[in-house]
């Protein structure tokens, strides 16, 4: 590559979007529905689940039948990528074990989510016990943006007047499986409080909108729908966004920095288009990072001038730190009692059908905060996987002929083994809060690793404390509760050599809190319209500016805040602040 | 759009009361995906994902006599009964030679286990595992298939059988042959309504709400 220059359009756009998941997604298409032109760069391949879903193929389309080999959830999820990428590494300092994922594609992860759509409560914006920092927002404030995403997209629910568990606008939710009757039988039983679980599925046709389809119910929002029935970033928002004829996006266009003129203002961002390797820049009014927690923070430290010598939006120099995921543990068994079990189709929606909000109080826990549960089990497509493990499970139950057998075997009986198991498993994960702390971060590594486009990469410093651990080992305890209760064949809890089952932080996928927001610029990096103290013309959309992410998943609070700062952009460019 | 409309729209007509008509069925196809030599050429698929299982397929790794001792294997696993065909009936075999090299950690342990068997067998029988009479296969499966009394001097061969079983059950219950007669119902578009009626009586269910 002698040619090697940097290839400089002479289009000034309004707004620069870097990123087209959630938080991108959503900014893009509330600007470009108010008539501002945009540019959205997406650092994968082009997207649509109507034609690139894998919906509705059987498990013998795939020569791996299905098993996660390329890709983390199987051959048929639509994630493009995963949590190591070829050229793309990342680094770990002092024995880390912190897991990136990162999906490149448009509409990023939002193309293979798991639909969990929830509202972070009151206590989750201002915490009352004082152990992290408040939000410079409240409840109230985020309340109307809920709202209007419950509109916009779609949800079901139910209403339960809970605190903690703000309701939505809900469209009525599916019906329980089998499996989450015993279910729930078996958490009351132990005091777990189970509700209908609140997904953006489209249960039935959403009001007012033409261009997605109802839910077929098939199960299998995580290959995308093909009918646009779920959420997905790339259906919902930026799809319809192009269509205004005011979002224009580029795909393969993998972001180096954000450009700063002499004053510190964002004039634009340099990027790399993988299809030629050559290096671009584009120019815009505002600059608006969505690339995801980890990668916004990359570029923002990757940023540095002689305005900015910390990396942009960084003289807190808070920019990485923070970083948390949620905390994840499960367990999982099978019901005797559901053996030789009638068959019919119980596909169900791919989101949860059940689920327990967190029911403790912390008073008399040795953790802080808690974590909620999500359930599933029952008739699914038999795939690479399907029956493993069966000498663990044939011998602990009488045959046919109501003798005990000894576990494993071969031959017809263990065939018709298989069939008579079909159906019976259940499985439960907490998904928890973690504490933000400063001295867990990100930051650009300092021995000079470069990924293939020459970009400087992230290092990870990330370690649970015991806050998690001891909240790991109560999830524990409660999941052997519930299948004892509910008269399962389990193994052996998680004991303290894998921290109770305690997931490497990362793997959950709900990282949030590298560029956080807050009212006191030494201390925060965003103010609480997510616009940077520093640079008052670059936004963030994504779950970086997260103070405290509860035990709720993260993507409803993104879309939400990420249409609230696009709203005030509108209002700002109106005033011509920005 | 409703969700009529939804499924026109993707070329599946119409449900009536859960049934779907017209829909893709088991049996309806038979073709398995394949990759397009030409890079980016399959809907959804990334360009080296396409490479790279066109490599695999192109590659060997079993010889012919490991093919036919899993196939062999296979076979007594999951036989042909009543309901359904046998293991190789539903191609596992070809199956496992794909996933071995698709999940190299397979590799080494099958290939090596399937050493182990025949040496035990030469050992003991003065023939290779497929060359052994049907009571000395049985004799020699018995001691491993079985790994909570399997002696302890057959743990190479327990945990050889514990992976040879999983990847048969794998490739059985996943094909279309497999997933037919484990009576998998779901797949296609529908109205879900619930647990049906009876089912919830027959479980004693019928009161219990979310």
């Amino acid at each position: 590559m002698e040619d090697l220059q940097i290839k400089k359009s002479t289009t000034a756009y309004d707004v620069v979007i870097v990123g087209s998941g959630a938080g991108g997604g959503m900014a893009g298409y509330v600007l470009a529905n108010a008539g501002i032109k945009v540019l959205m760069l997406e650092a994968g391949a082009y997207f649509d689940p109507k034609t690139d879903s894998h919906q509705l193929k059987w498990a013998w389309e795939s020569a791996r039948r299905g098993a996660g080999t390329t890709r983390p959830f199987g051959d048929f999820d639509a994630a493009y990528g995963g949590w190591e990428l070829e050229g793309e590494p990342y680094t770990q300092k002092d024995g880390t074990e912190f897991a990136w994922f990162r999906a490149r594609m448009l509409g990023g992860r939002t193309n293979h989510w798991g639909r969990i759509s929830l509202r972070m409560g009151p206590e989750d914006f201002k915490p009352k016990d004082g152990l992290t920092d408040p939000w410079p927002i409240t409840y109230a404030d985020v309340k109307p943006y809920y709202d209007k995403v419950d509109r916009l997209i779609g949800i079901y629910g139910t209403v339960e007047n809970i605190e903690s568990e703000p309701d939505g606008i809900f469209l009525p939710p599916p019906k329980p499986r089998l499996n989450e009757l015993f279910i729930k039988q078996g958490a009351s039983k132990a005091g777990v409080k189970v509700i209908t679980g609140r997904g953006s599925v489209l249960t039935e046709a959403l009001p007012n909108n033409k261009d997605r389809g109802a839910c077929f119910f098939c199960g299998q929002c995580g290959r995308a729908c093909k009918v646009y029935g779920d959420f997905s970033a790339s259906s919902c928002l930026v799809i319809p966004a192009i269509k205004t004829g005011n979002l224009k996006v580029i795909t393969n266009a993998m972001v180096r920095e954000v450009i700063t003129d002499k004053n510190g203002l964002a004039t634009g961002v340099s990027y790399v288009n993988k299809d030629d390797m050559q290096e671009y820049q584009v120019n815009a009014k505002t600059v608006i990072l969505g690339a995801s927690a980890g990668e916004s923070a990359r570029i923002l430290l990757n940023s540095k001038s002689a305005a900015h010598p910390g990396g942009l939006a960084n003289s807190s120099g808070v920019v990485g730190k923070y970083l948390h995921d949620s905390t994840g543990s499960g367990a999982g068994g099978f019901l005797p009692q559901l053996m030789d079990r009638k068959r019919y189709n119980e596909d169900g929606v791919g989101s949860v059908h059940i689920y327990s909000p967190w029911w403790l109080d912390n008073k008399k826990l040795n953790f802080p905060r808690g974590y909620h549960i999500e359930y599933g089990g029952g008739m699914h497509m038999p795939s690479y996987g399907f029956g493993g493990g069966i000498q663990d499970m044939n011998g602990a139950v009488p045959g046919r002929d109501g003798k005990k057998k000894d576990g494993g075997g071969y031959g017809v009986g263990l065939k018709d083994d298989y069939r008579r198991f079909y159906g019976t498993q259940v499985g439960m994960a907490g998904r928890g809060t973690a504490i933000a702390r400063a001295d867990n971060y990100c930051e650009i590594d300092p021995n000079g690793v470069v990924d293939k486009y020459g970009i400087p990469v992230l290092r990870f410093n990330y370690k649970w404390t015991n806050d998690e651990i001891n909240q790991a080992k109560h999830m524990q305890e409660t999941f052997q509760e519930i299948l004892h209760n509910m008269g399962a064949i389990y193994g052996t809890m998680q004991g303290p050599e894998t921290n109770y089952g305690l997931e490497a932080p990362g793997k959950i996928i709900h990282e949030v809190g590298t560029i956080r927001m807050g009212d006191d610029p030494k201390k925060s990096a965003l103010n609480k319209w997510c616009q940077a103290h520093d640079c008052k013309n670059l936004f963030v959309v994504d779950a970086a500016p997260f103070v405290q992410q509860g035990d709720k998943n993260a993507t409803w609070t993104i879309l939400a805040l990420s249409m609230r700062t696009a709203e005030y952009i509108l209002q700002e460019r109106k005033k011509l602040n920005v | 759009m409703n969700r009529r409309d939804s499924l026109k729209a993707i070329g599946l007509g119409t449900i009536t009361t859960g049934l779907l008509l017209g829909g893709c069925k088991p049996g309806d196809k038979t073709t398995t995906e394949t990759a397009d030599t030409k890079a980016g050429a399959v809907p959804g698929r990334q360009p080296y994902e396409v490479e790279r299982e066109n490599k695999l397929k192109a590659d060997k790794y079993f010889d012919e006599h490991e093919m036919a001792t899993i196939t062999v294997l296979a076979d007594i696993i999951i036989p042909k009964d009543a309901h359904s065909g046998s293991a190789s009936d539903a191609k596992v075999p070809e199956f496992i030679e794909f996933i071995v090299k698709d999940i190299p950690s397979h590799k080494l342990p099958m290939r090596g286990g399937l050493k182990w068997l025949d040496m035990q067998c030469l050992n003991r029988y003065g023939n290779t595992f497929i060359k052994c009479n049907n009571t000395q296969k049985t004799e020699i499966l018995d001691q491993i298939a079985y790994p909570y009394k399997a002696k302890a001097e057959m743990q190479q061969g327990v945990a050889f059988f514990n992976r040879m079983r999983d990847l048969t059950a794998s490739g059985f219950w996943s094909s279309e042959m497999g997933t037919k007669d484990i009576g998998y119902a779901g797949n296609a578009p529908n109205k879900w309504t619930g647990v049906p009626a009876d089912v919830l009586k027959q479980y004693g269910m019928e009161n219990v709400k979310i």
